[in-house]
C-alpha cells in the first residue's frame, strides 16, 4: 500500500514564493500576538501560587471565589481544569508578604471549610526568583541548541545548508510560539520541553531532505540546483509524511488521553510537527537555494567521503551480479 | 546473501534478553510494606527484626516476610489492611526511637533481583508527594553574624582595656568608634589577633578614629556551606520524624536545598515539621540534691528542673541556662589528640564563650549537661478528628565533668564510641541558630493526582503504540511487522535502560516515550522508502535491501545525532520533570536506531537474506 507515490513529481520549488509568502503572513501574525498580547506565561516563570482541587461535584466557581473572598484573599483567579469537578486556584505574586507555601496551606483551608471533603490534588509555589531563573535557562537552552545544531550541520554539511536549517528552525519555533500567544496557551516549563523536542524534530525532516539533496547534487550529471531540490523533496515525501503521520498520532493520542497537565505540551507538539514537516519541504530547501547552494559545494569531497561510498556505482553492481 | 553475520544476532539476542531480565521488575508491582528505622539515624540493631517478628505475631499480624538491613527494617504484608494495622502496633510497641514508616517494597521475584534489575523509580508527579526547595537567606545570617560581632567586639576591646565610643552594625560592616588614632590602632592589633575572619581597614574622620570590620569572603562562604550543612541535618532530623519511607535531603547548587518526600500528603504538616525549630541549652546539673527521689516523689528542689537523659536516667538541672544554641558557632566530632579518644569539639561566641567561662571557674569537677529541646508536631485523633499539636520535647543529650575552666572551644571527651561522638555533634549542630531558610518552590502532587497521571500516561503509549503498530503493519507488509517487532524491543529497551540507570520516570518523561514510539519508526521508515525507491529503480529484491540498509544509513545518523543535541541540551538546562523527558528522549533516540539499524536488518536477513531467488518483496 502507498498512500503517498513516492515517485511524485510536485513542482515544489515553483511555488516557493508562495510559501515563503505564506509564511510571512503567518509570522506576522504570530509576532503580532506575540508582541500584542504575549504569551500566556505559566507559573513557572511569573511566579506564584497554584492549587488544584478535586471537588466530590462540580462547584460553582462563584461559590469557590465567595469562599477565598470571605477568607481575605482578593487577587486570584479560579478556573476549572480539564473537568467541571477540578478548580484551579491562582495566586499572583505579590503584595501578601507571606510566603507562597503557607499561602497555599491557608487557601486548602479555606476551601476545606466550605467544602470538607475536597481532594488536594496538586499544589505549586514558585518563588519570584526562581521564575526569572527558569525563564533565563529555558531562553539558554534553545540559543545552545541552536547553536550546536548549527555547528554540526555546518560539520556535516557545509555552511549554506547550516544557515538555512537553523533558519528553518528559527521559523518554526517564531512560528510555534507566536501561534501559542496566539491561541494563549499556558506557556509553561513542559512547552519549553515542547519546543526544543519540536526543534529536534524539525531539524530531524530538515536533514534528511538536506541528505539527499547532497546525494542528488553530487549523483547527477544534469539539473539546475533547484530541479535537484525538487527531485530530492519528492524523493523523501513519503518518508516525511509518513513519519509525521506517526507522530502526530501518538500526539494525538498524548493530547486526548494524558490529561490536563500534559495539554499544552501536547499541543504545542502537535503544532511543531505540523510546522516542522512544511518548512523542511519549503523553507529548508528554499533557504539553501536563496543561498546559493551549488554542485561545486558539495562536488569537493570533503569531510565524509567516507560515508557515501561510490554511491553512484552501487546499484548497478548489483544489477549485473544478480542478473 | 543479506544474512548479517553471526556476531550480530548473538549480540542482538544479549541486548534483547538483557533488555527483558531489566525491565521485567516492572511488571511485578509492589507489596505493601512497614519500614522501620532510627529516629536519630542509629545503625538498627539485629535483634530489631526479633522484637519486631514478635510482636507482629502477638498481634496474629500475617506478612510475608521481614527484611533486615543496618539501615532499616522492612516488613512485607499482602495487603495494605494488614500493614496500616502494623504500622499502629508497631508504632505503640517500639517506642520514640524508631520511626515506622508505611512504604512500598518493590515485588520483584528473587531471580530477578539476583540480576541486580529493580523497577523505574516513579517521579512525586506520578507517585504523589511534595517537593520543596528551600534557600539559605544568606543576608539574615550575615546580619546574624554581625550582630554577634558587636557584643564580641565590645568583650575584646574591654578585656584589653581599650576605651572606644562605640560598637555598631552598618551596612555589612562593624564599625568601631575610637577617641584617638593610638587607641586605633591598638584595637586593630588586639581585634586582629581575637577575631580572625573579619577584614579591618581604618576610617578616620575629623575627630573619630574608626575600624572597620567586614567578613572575609572566604570565611562567608565557608559559613554558607556550614550554613546549609547545618540545615541539612537538622531537615534530615525532621523529615524522619514525619516518617517518609524514602526521603531525598539534597544541597543544589551553593545556598539550596531540595526537599523530597514521596508520599506525604498533608503539606501544612510537612512545612510545620521542616520549620519546627530545635535548640539547645548548657544548664549546670545540680548535684546537692538526689534527682531519683525528686522523680518519686515529685518534690522538686526550687532552683532547679527535674529532665531526662535519653537513656532514661533522671537528673536534676540548674534553672539557669549558661549558654544556648543561639551561641553556639560549631559543634565537631573527633579523636582528642592527647589521648585518642572520640570527642566532640564546640565554640561558643564571644558572649557564649564569656558566660561558659565565669561558670566553669567556679564549677570544675561538677557536671554540667546538654538539653535538646524540640517541638515535634504530633497529630492525634480525638473523637474522629485530627486534631495538630506540637509538643516540647526536652532531653538530656548529655552530662560530663567539667576538667578545668574554659570559654569559647572546649571538648567533650568520654563518649562510648564515634558514633556516639558524631550524633552528639549532629544534635549539637542541629540545636544551634542556623541561617534562617525560606521555601521558595513548592511542588505537590496529591495521591488521586498521581495515580491519574500514571493512568493517563500508560493509556496514551499503548494508544500510541497501538495506533503506529496498525499503521505501519498495513502500510509496509512484511517490513511493516518487522518494524513492529523493532518498535516494541525499543520500548522494553528503553523501560530496562531507566530501570538500569536507576532513572526517576516522570509524567513527561512518559511524554517523551510516546514520543519517542512516534519518532522510531522514522529510522524503519527511511529504509523502507528507500528499499521502494531501489525496486522502483529496477533493482532485484536482495539488491534492494541491501541498497535500502545502506544508503539510509547516513541520514539516519545525521538526522537522529542532531536531535541527540537538542534532548542533551535540554538535559543540561532542564529542571526536575523536563529532565526526565530529555532522558527518555535521549534513551529512545539511542535505542531505536540499534533496533531499527542492527535489529530490522538482521530480521530481514532471516526472512529473506536466505533465499535464492526473491521475486517480490512484502514491501
Amino acid at each position: 500500500m502507498e498512500i503517498i507515490k513516492t515517485d511524485t513529481k510536485i513542482d515544489f520549488m515553483r511555488y516557493r514564493k508562495v510559501a515563503l509568502i505564506i509564511s510571512a503572513i503567518v509570522l506576522l501574525a504570530g509576532v503580532t500576538a506575540l508582541v500584542g498580547r504575549g504569551l500566556n506565561f505559566g507559573l513557572d516563570f511569573t511566579g506564584g501560587t497554584l492549587i488544584e482541587v478535586g471537588y466530590p461535584e462540580a462547584p460553582e466557581l462563584a461559590d469557590v471565589r465567595e469562599a477565598l473572598v470571605q477568607d481575605g484573599f482578593d487577587d486570584f483567579t479560579v478556573q476549572t481544569f480539564g473537568t467541571a469537578r477540578d478548580i484551579v486556584v491562582r495566586i499572583p505574586v505579590g503584595e501578601v508578604d507571606e510566603t507562597g507555601a503557607d499561602l497555599s496551606t491557608r487557601v486548602l483551608e479555606a476551601l476545606q471549610r466550605q467544602t470538607p471533603d475536597i481532594d488536594m490534588r496538586r499544589v505549586e509555589f514558585v518563588g519570584p526568583q526562581i521564575g526569572q531563573e527558569l525563564a533565563e535557562q529555558g531562553g539558554l537552552a534553545l540559543l545552545y541548541a541552536l547553536i550546536g545544531i548549527l555547528l554540526y550541520v555546518s560539520f556535516r554539511f557545509q555552511w549554506r545548508f547550516a544557515v538555512g536549517a537553523v533558519g528553518a528552525l528559527v521559523h518554526d519555533v517564531l512560528l510555534v510560539v507566536g501561534l501559542l500567544a496566539l491561541f494563549q496557551v499556558n506557556f509553561d516549563l513542559t512547552v519549553v520541553a515542547a519546543i526544543l523536542a519540536v526543534i529536534g524534530y524539525s531539524l530531524n525532516d530538515t536533514i534528511v531532505v538536506y541528505d539527499r539533496m547532497r546525494e542528488n547534487f553530487r549523483v547527477k550529471r544534469k539539473g539546475t540546483p533547484e530541479e535537484l531540490c525538487n527531485l530530492s523533496i519528492n524523493q523523501m515525501l513519503g518518508r516525511t509524511i509518513m513519519t509525521s503521520l506517526t507522530t502526530l498520532m501518538v500526539l494525538m493520542a498524548l493530547f486526548y488521553f494524558g490529561g490536563e497537565i500534559i495539554h499544552a505540551f501536547a499541543f504545542t507538539l502537535i503544532i511543531g510537527v505540523i510546522v516542522g514537516t512544511y518548512s523542511s519541504i519549503y523553507i529548508a530547501g528554499s533557504l539553501a537555494l536563496f543561498m546559493g547552494v551549488s554542485k561545486q559545494d558539495l562536488m569537493p569531497v570533503e569531510k565524509e567521503g567516507a560515508d557515501q561510498p561510490d554511491t553512484e556505482v552501487l546499484p548497478e553492481r548489483f544489477r549485473n551480479r544478480e542478473a | 546473501m543479506n544474512r548479517s553475520p553471526r556476531w550480530k544476532y548473538v549480540l542482538l539476542i544479549i541486548v534483547i534478553l538483557a533488555g527483558i531480565i531489566y525491565a521485567l521488575p516492572n511488571i511485578f508491582g509492589d507489596d505493601p510494606a512497614v519500614q522501620v528505622s532510627s529516629l536519630r539515624g542509629f545503625e538498627l540493631e539485629q535483634e530489631l527484626a526479633a522484637e519486631v517478628e514478635r510482636v507482629l505475631e502477638a498481634e496474629g499480624l500475617e506478612y510475608i516476610h521481614v527484611e533486615f538491613d543496618p539501615q532499616r527494617l522492612m516488613v512485607r504484608f499482602d495487603n495494605t489492611d494488614r500493614q496500616l494495622r502494623a504500622a499502629d502496633v508497631l508504632r505503640d510497641e517500639l517506642g520514640e526511637e524508631y520511626v515506622v514508616a508505611l512504604n512500598l517494597a518493590p515485588a520483584t521475584p528473587r531471580w530477578l533481583g539476583m540480576f541486580g534489575a529493580e523497577p523505574m523509580v516513579l517521579g512525586l508527579d506520578l507517585q504523589g508527594g511534595v517537593h520543596f526547595l528551600m534557600q539559605v537567606d544568606m543576608d539574615s545570617a550575615r546580619e546574624q553574624h554581625l550582630e554577634r560581632y558587636v557584643s564580641d567586639l565590645r568583650n575584646v576591646l574591654r578585656d584589653a582595656g581599650i576605651r572606644y565610643r562605640s560598637v555598631r552594625v552598618d551596612r555589612n560592616a562593624v564599625v568601631v568608634e575610637l577617641r584617638s588614632a593610638e587607641d586605633r590602632d591598638n584595637a586593630m592589633q588586639v581585634i586582629e589577633r581575637e577575631v580572625e575572619e573579619l577584614v579591618l581597614e581604618s576610617r578616620d574622620a575629623s575627630n573619630t578614629f574608626n575600624v572597620r570590620g567586614t567578613i572575609d569572603e572566604e570565611y562567608l562562604e565557608e559559613l554558607q556551606q556550614t550554613a546549609l550543612r547545618q540545615n541539612i541535618t537538622t531537615l534530615r532530623n525532621r523529615v524522619n520524624e514525619l516518617g517518609v519511607s524514602e526521603p531525598i535531603i539534597q544541597q543544589q547548587g551553593s545556598e539550596r536545598i531540595v526537599v523530597q518526600l514521596p508520599g506525604v500528603q498533608d503539606t501544612a504538616e510537612a512545612k510545620r515539621v521542616l520549620g519546627a525549630t530545635a535548640t539547645i541549652e548548657y544548664r549546670a546539673v545540680d548535684e546537692q540534691n538526689d534527682p531519683y527521689e525528686a522523680q518519686r516523689t515529685g518534690r522538686i528542689p526550687p532552683g532547679s528542673r527535674l529532665y531526662f537523659h535519653r537513656n532514661g536516667e533522671p537528673l536534676l538541672l540548674s534553672r539557669e541556662v549558661i549558654a544556648s544554641g543561639d551561641n553556639l558557632i560549631g559543634a565537631a566530632a573527633g579523636f582528642d589528640q592527647q589521648t585518642g579518644q572520640p570527642n566532640v569539639v564546640v565554640t561558643l561566641d564571644g558572649t557564649g564563650a564569656r558566660r561558659m567561662l565565669d561558670h566553669t571557674s567556679q564549677n570544675v569537677g561538677n557536671r554540667m549537661a546538654v538539653v535538646f529541646i524540640e517541638h515535634r508536631p504530633e497529630t492525634e485523633i480525638v473523637d474522629g478528628e485530627e486534631v495538630h499539636t506540637t509538643r516540647r520535647v526536652e532531653e538530656v543529650i548529655s552530662a560530663a565533668v567539667t576538667r578545668e575552666p574554659f570559654g569559647r572551644r572546649f571538648q567533650t571527651t568520654g563518649l562510648g564510641s564515634s558514633t556516639e561522638a558524631a550524633q552528639l555533634s549532629m544534635l549539637l549542630r542541629a540545636g544551634a541558630l542556623a541561617a534562617p531558610m525560606q521555601i521558595i518552590e513548592e511542588r505537590t502532587v496529591g495521591p488521586s493526582l498521581g495515580q491519574d497521571n500514571i493512568d493517563q500516561g500508560f493509556r496514551s503509549v499503548i494508544i500510541g503504540f497501538a495506533l503506529v503498530l496498525v499503521v505501519m503493519a498495513v502500510y509496509y507488509k512484511v517490513f511493516g511487522l518487522v518494524a513492529n517487532l523493532a518498535l516494541t524491543t525499543n520500548l522494553v529497551l528503553i523501560v530496562a535502560l531507566l530501570s538500569m540507570l536507576g532513572a526517576t520516570l516522570t509524567l513527561p518523561g512518559i511524554a517523551g516515550i510516546v514520543l519517542t514510539v512516534g519518532m522510531a519508526v522514522d529510522a524503519n521508515v527511511l529504509i523502507f522508502e528507500r528499499i521502494r525507491e531501489e525496486l522502483r529503480n529496477g533493482n532485484t529484491p536482495q539488491a534492494a535491501i541491501r541498497a535500502g540498509y545502506e544508503k539510509a544509513f547516513s541520514t539516519i545518523a545525521d538526522a537522529n545525532v542532531t536531535t541527540l543535541i537538542a534532548a542533551i541540551v535540554l538535559f543540561m538546562f532542564g529542571t526536575g520533570p523536563i529532565k526526565g523527558f530529555a532522558v527518555t528522549l535521549s534513551l529512545g533516540i539511542v535505542t531505536s536506531m540499534f533496533t531499527a539499524i542492527l535489529g530490522t536488518r538482521a530480521v530481514v536477513g532471516l526472512i529473506y537474506g536466505g533465499r535464492k531467488r526473491v521475486k517480490a518483496l512484502a514491501i
